[in-house]
């Protein structure tokens, strides 16, 4: 049989500047948590932030969420410089996350959890779901289906019914993806999707959020400490520390730039 | 339901008898398959369309006769459909086992100069890419699940659909090339080639032929008087002759309907939501159901353990007799009544065995504590003897005459004779062609007058014409003493406890039988959890000196149950060790239908099995593992080893 294959990172499309950085800066009463970082996200790549704990990671996907305010800088999202909106008015725009410390509503189900995702695709009144009749059927229709797939792509069936409080960790952090994804985000941002899983859990993890980019064309930012997934994973990878950017650029640049080893290995300060 | 000689020859092929059951039962369910959450039904009428798109749409891909396509994946109608749709271009379908490993699919593929291979997703389609240098015949991968697979080079890869609507599109053209092969389709064309697990050497293709199956389909489901009606679950492996012949032949004989479950993780649920009026399934599989069920009564509270207790006394005492039709008194069917709308009722819905009519075990011996608690609770729970090479059925239990210790009587149209050595032989309508390029193994298997060895030995009851098995044939030897080695029947005394997982029983040859155990993670788990035993990893919990004294009365009592059987009284456990890993199909230690590869492990752990020979009290050991993903590892262990108390047979019988 002659050559069939093979998928390579060449062959993915990436596209336009999405999301842009500018300068921002953010203060918490006297700590400066980012200092004057610019950076861009484009249209179908995996975008990783990595840096030492306390670099502002965090902070930084918070101010791409709107759950913070930065006191300067700006944020253009699709062309435009972003006003400050609340969560679910960025949430409307098409960005959905998920959290460091899993996020869940642990005594409802799996589905019901993801069906929450949906929120903002949901549009009838209160009155006719509560009658649940004409719009409000048909709509809970649709996205019982939209759920359906998202929990058939990340093989969760056989926990559908499960209250998530009984579910182990990877697979909570797994259920969370899928209620960030059902609400068909066009910018995906994960907080640590793989802190404190295990080898295969990781692995699966990456398959995930890689079949994701893949199968929708999700934009993905991230944040990991696991250097060995960030570096297969990411097309492009920013380095902070201590509020600052100390890298930006391909894998193989950032692990061989001189500020981001010392950063993470230390450097004497004498 | 036409089940007269003519009617057989009238439809000489499963793609004949497609056609016959769109025409008779065509808006009936053929196929279920559970998918986003809800079950979706496709009728015989829509399963006759989607196989010939399937079937046109290969033919424009340039399938000739007598091709082989492989076909791999978990059980889902379009893999069904798949096969149909082989067989209705005339070339021979070839199921692979959806969990072997690269190489292993690299051989089968090889072997059968696969041209086409129809893979369920991405999973199978890379281990087939990852062999493609070896493969020259190897033209065209057709995948079902699209996912992740979109940036693949599609030059030789094709979505199903996708030759579906070729076909559909290719209709006029490519219908009467079509009909010519499904005509030229008769009783002695190949039907299927299945690869046996093989238990020995490598794997050996065994062809069957229309007439095995439809024939041995036709009076199987008379045996049992199936009927259209029926609801299977098809979850065991598609490369299996048993799903061949349930899921393919019988459901296309009687027209019954197919249900697949969603994955592989879910088939419990999916179990209770279909319901199954016909089932199968091996004894392990209901081993651990009955270990669920123990496990979390043991969690109930006190009134209902109570309730639980009282009733399955009283379900154990009389349910079988109530189910072979056998006369019970009012008061006690009563209570039954009673306990049916309490217990057993409740119980078998939540084990999705409410409807069952007939259930079959087969494949190992079951333990007749299990077999018992499945007809207590009234399922209609039998045993059946077959392989491959006989297309399933040899013998089987008639409704009325089940018991725990025998395989049945032989099925219609079966013979059966058992020769000096006690190796049980058959001959009948389903015994295989050949074995595919092997003329060699194929007259060694199967002699000139068509009686074939099964490799078994057993023998037929006299007064009720039973078959009994005792173990593999090559298996049976003898100990240095000159009594009989049984190696299977010991170990499958041991595996009647929930605590034991795998036993491997060594002693040919030698002066006395030693053992090397698995426990079972979730019955000991279950247990450690219970009395507050800390455990990080299977390792550990096997090695704690309480799991040790149980595994130890274990083995004890088994001794004891020998002592009584003169045959066998020899076969007692001098000396056994709980081994550090448990067996496994990815290190070869299993086959893919995980029976114990007794050589294979006779080599890796030769260590171990000197120490239990030389009268040390442990030993070290250094394993070598295979993860999921084919890389390998080590693990090693100072394991204990135990010597235990032997019943002398005298002492027992001057007991008594």
């Amino acid at each position: 049989m002659q050559e069939v294959v093979h998928t390579s990172n060449a062959q993915r499309e990436i596209g336009d500047v999405v999301m842009a950085m500018k300068h921002i800066t953010l203060r918490f009463g006297g700590v400066v948590a980012i200092k004057d970082i610019s950076f861009d996200i484009r249209a179908g790549e995996i975008r990783a932030i990595i840096g030492p704990n306390g670099a502002g990671k965090s902070s930084m996907l918070n101010v791409i969420s709107g759950f913070y305010r930065p006191q300067d800088g700006e944020i253009w999202f699709n062309g435009q410089k972003r006003r400050a909106l609340r969560p679910y008015q960025v949430a409307r725009q098409g960005i959905a996350r998920t959290f460091q410390n899993i996020a869940l509503f642990e005594g409802m189900t799996v589905l019901d959890n993801v069906m929450t995702g949906r929120l903002t695709h949901m549009n009838a009144s209160m009155f006719w779901q509560a009658i649940w009749q004409g719009r409000a059927e048909r709509e809970e229709m649709q996205n019982r289906e939209r759920a359906e797939q998202v929990i058939d792509f990340l093989e969760i069936q056989h926990i559908r019914k499960t209250p998530v409080a009984r579910l182990p960790y990877g697979l909570k952090k797994r259920v969370e993806l899928a209620r960030a994804l059902v609400s068909e985000p066009t910018l995906l941002l994960l907080d640590e999707p793989m802190a404190g899983m295990n080898v295969e859990e990781k692995e699966d993890m990456s398959r995930f959020i890689l079949d994701v980019n893949d199968e929708f064309g999700t934009t993905i930012a991230l944040i990991e400490h696991d250097m060995g997934v960030v570096m297969d994973l990411s097309d492009r990878v920013v380095v902070m520390d201590y509020g600052r950017k100390i890298g930006d650029g391909v894998p193989s640049e950032v692990r061989n730039n001189q500020d981001v080893i010392d950063a993470y290995l230390g450097v004497s300060h004498d | 339901m036409p089940n007269s000689e003519i009617a057989v020859n009238q439809y000489p092929s499963i793609p004949a008898l497609l056609q016959r059951n769109a025409d008779q039962f065509g808006s009936k369910p053929a196929y279920r398959e559970k998918e986003f959450g809800i079950w979706q039904a496709w009728s015989w009428a829509e399963t006759r369309d989607e196989v010939e798109a399937l079937a046109l749409g290969l033919l424009q891909l340039g399938v000739n006769q007598d091709d082989f396509v492989a076909i791999i994946g978990r059980n889902r109608p379009s893999l069904y459909w798949s096969m149909v749709a082989v067989q209705s271009v005339g070339s021979v379908p070839v199921p692979i086992y959806q969990d072997s490993v690269a190489d292993e699919m690299a051989y089968v593929l090889k072997h059968c100069r696969a041209r086409f291979v129809i893979a369920g997703d991405q999973e199978q389609v890379d281990k087939v890419l990852e062999v493609q240098d070896q493969l020259d015949d190897l033209q065209h991968i057709i995948y079902l699940d699209p996912r992740g697979l979109r940036k693949y080079n599609h030059a030789h890869l094709h979505a199903f659909q996708q030759i579906q609507d070729q076909g559909r599109a290719a209709r006029d053209t490519n219908l009467i090339t079509l009909n010519e092969r499904r005509e030229a389709l008769n009783f002695d064309s190949t039907c299927v080639m299945l690869y046996t697990s093989g238990t020995t050497g490598t794997p050996k293709g065994v062809v069957l032929s229309n007439r095995n199956v439809i024939e041995t389909a036709k009076t199987s489901s008379e045996f049992d008087n199936l009927q259209q009606s029926e609801d299977v679950l098809a979850y065991l492996p598609m490369a299996w002759v048993g799903d061949f012949v349930f899921s393919v032949g019988q459901a296309y004989w009687t027209g019954f309907c197919v249900n697949c479950p969603e994955s592989t993780d879910t088939m419990m649920t999916d179990l209770r939501e279909i319901g199954p009026t016909y089932y199968f399934a091996p004894p392990r599989i209901f081993e651990t159901q009955l270990t669920h069920v123990m496990i979390r009564m043991e969690d109930a509270s006190r009134t209902k353990k109570w309730l639980f207790d009282q009733f399955m006394d009283h379900a154990r005492r009389w349910g079988p007799a109530i189910l072979d039709g056998k006369t019970v008194s009012l008061s006690n069917r009563f209570l039954y009544g009673l306990g049916n709308l309490l217990i057993y009722g409740p119980l078998k819905n939540s084990l999705g065995f409410s409807r069952i009519r007939v259930g079959y075990t087969a494949g190992e011996a079951i333990g007749p504590e299990i077999f018992d608690f499945y007809r207590s609770l009234g399922i209609n729970l039998k045993q059946l003897y077959g392989q491959t090479e006989a297309t399933v059925f040899i013998t089987a239990q008639p409704d009325g005459e089940v018991r725990s210790d025998t395989v049945g009587i032989k099925c219609a149209g079966v013979e059966l004779k058992v020769d000096d050595k006690g190796e049980v032989h058959f001959r009948s309508p389903g015994v295989f062609v050949e074995y595919f390029q092997n003329p060699a193994s194929t007259s060694s298997t199967k002699d000139t007058e068509g009686w074939v060895a099964t490799g078994d030995a057993g023998f037929i009851e006299q007064n009720t014409g039973h078959l009994r098995i005792i173990d593999r044939a090559k298996d049976v030897g003898k100990l240095a003493s000159g009594e009989l080695f049984a190696p299977k029947f010991v170990e499958n005394k041991l595996k009647f406890y929930p605590n034991i997982l795998e036993a491997v029983l060594f002693g040919n040859g030698r002066f006395e039988c030693t053992a090397l155990i698995n426990i079972d993670l979730a019955a000991v788990g279950n247990w450690a959890e219970r009395n507050n035993i800390a455990y990080a990893s299977y390792q550990e919990l096997a090695a704690h000196p309480k799991v040790m004294d149980t595994v130890q009365s274990h083995v004890e009592e088994v001794n004891q149950s020998l002592a009584v059987d003169e045959m066998l009284s020899g076969c007692q456990i001098a000396r056994f060790v709980v081994l550090h890993k448990e067996l496994d199909a990815d290190d070869g230690e299993l086959t893919r239908t995980r029976k114990v590869r007794r050589r294979i492990i006779e080599q890796k752990y030769n260590e171990i099995i000197t120490a239990l020979y030389d009268g040390s009290n442990s030993v070290h050991a250094e394993t070598e593992v295979t993860y999921e993903d084919g890389r390998k590892g080590t693990i090693s262990a100072t394991l204990e080893i135990r010597s235990t108390h032997l019943e002398s047979v005298a002492a027992k019988i001057a007991a008594e």
